[in-house]
């Protein structure tokens, strides 16, 4: 069973990497108005996904980018790269 | 200024926990010569001296772009070590590495070669640096396919034909830059317009 949190990761990570994808293809093309339509409205699905997991699962951002409940979330474990997606059964995270 | 977003840019699946051997490989990209640090930082050092707009943000965001790489790299060696016996680690020839920094990551190419500015170069001249922009691009997804074809592991596979994806597209986008570095050279310009984008 995948955890909620990988599921809503991997939905983050899909909207980022459009939202990175569009941004490196608006920098060579500055006036394709379509593709900054798309980029733009990823930019708000993906502000509200990211405010969704971060009420969830804790700060995703430092340096004053994000809010923090008591005690300081920041330091939670477990960071990105303890994060394994193969790893399906494992519930701690 | 830089952010940290605790998150990786891809969702990275490594099954094989115990795979030093394909670790040894796969840590080139990691510090070898077109590897993700080089990436990076001959990126993010060349922007200064772009003479645009254009040209400044392209290195900016692929640069950044790169250090997510690079992050990602060293997530698979990490988790194709973090479960390998001191057995598993001589037979795959890894025990040079072992001595010197345990099953920490480090900037060393397969053969334990630690990283080198000299990888990188910062030339100043906009159409030189984005030539080699394309080649390090072009070079780092050859790496990618010699990796995919050591590849034991299904899930190490998808996230190196994930990274080697990304360097086509910086090729494209690197490609187009150089056109624009072209075009801007090529009109006539006054000094007081030097820096109109």
């Amino acid at each position: 069973m995948v955890s909620a949190r990988k599921r809503m990761l991997k939905e983050l990570m899909a909207y980022e990497f459009t939202a990175i994808e569009l941004n490196l293809y608006l920098d060579t093309h500055p006036r394709d108005r379509k593709a900054l339509d798309i980029y733009n409205k990823t930019v708000h699905i993906l502000n509200e996904l990211k405010h969704e997991y971060q009420t969830r699962f804790g700060p995703l951002t430092n340096f004053g980018f994000a809010f923090s409940d008591y005690p300081w979330g920041w330091i939670e474990e477990p960071w990105p790269w303890q994060i394994n997606f193969a790893d399906r059964e494992r519930s701690e995270i | 200024m830089w952010i940290y977003e605790k998150k990786l840019e891809y969702p990275v699946k490594v099954f094989n926990t115990k795979n030093p051997k394909l670790a040894k490989a796969i840590i080139t990209q990691y510090g070898g010569p077109d590897g993700e640090l080089s990436a990076s930082l001959r990126y993010l050092t060349q922007r200064y001296t772009m003479p645009t707009g254009k040209s400044k943000a392209i290195l900016n965001d692929i640069g950044t772009e790169e250090l997510a790489h690079m992050e990602i790299v060293a997530t698979l060696v990490y988790n194709m070590i973090k479960d390998a016996s001191i057995e598993e680690i001589k037979a795959a020839g890894l025990e040079g590495y072992y001595a010197d920094h345990d099953k920490a990551l480090y900037f060393v190419n397969g053969d334990g070669v630690p990283w080198i500015a000299s990888y990188i170069q910062s030339k100043g001249d906009p159409i030189s640096d984005l030539h080699e922009d394309m080649a390090a691009e072009q070079k780092a997804r050859s790496t990618y396919e010699y990796l995919l074809q050591l590849s034991d592991d299904p899930g190490v596979s998808e996230t190196l034909s994930f990274l080697r994806q990304r360097e086509i597209i910086h090729y494209q986008r690197f490609g187009e830059t150089l056109e624009h570095i072209y075009d801007y050279y090529s009109k006539d310009r006054y000094y007081f317009m030097d820096n109109a984008p």
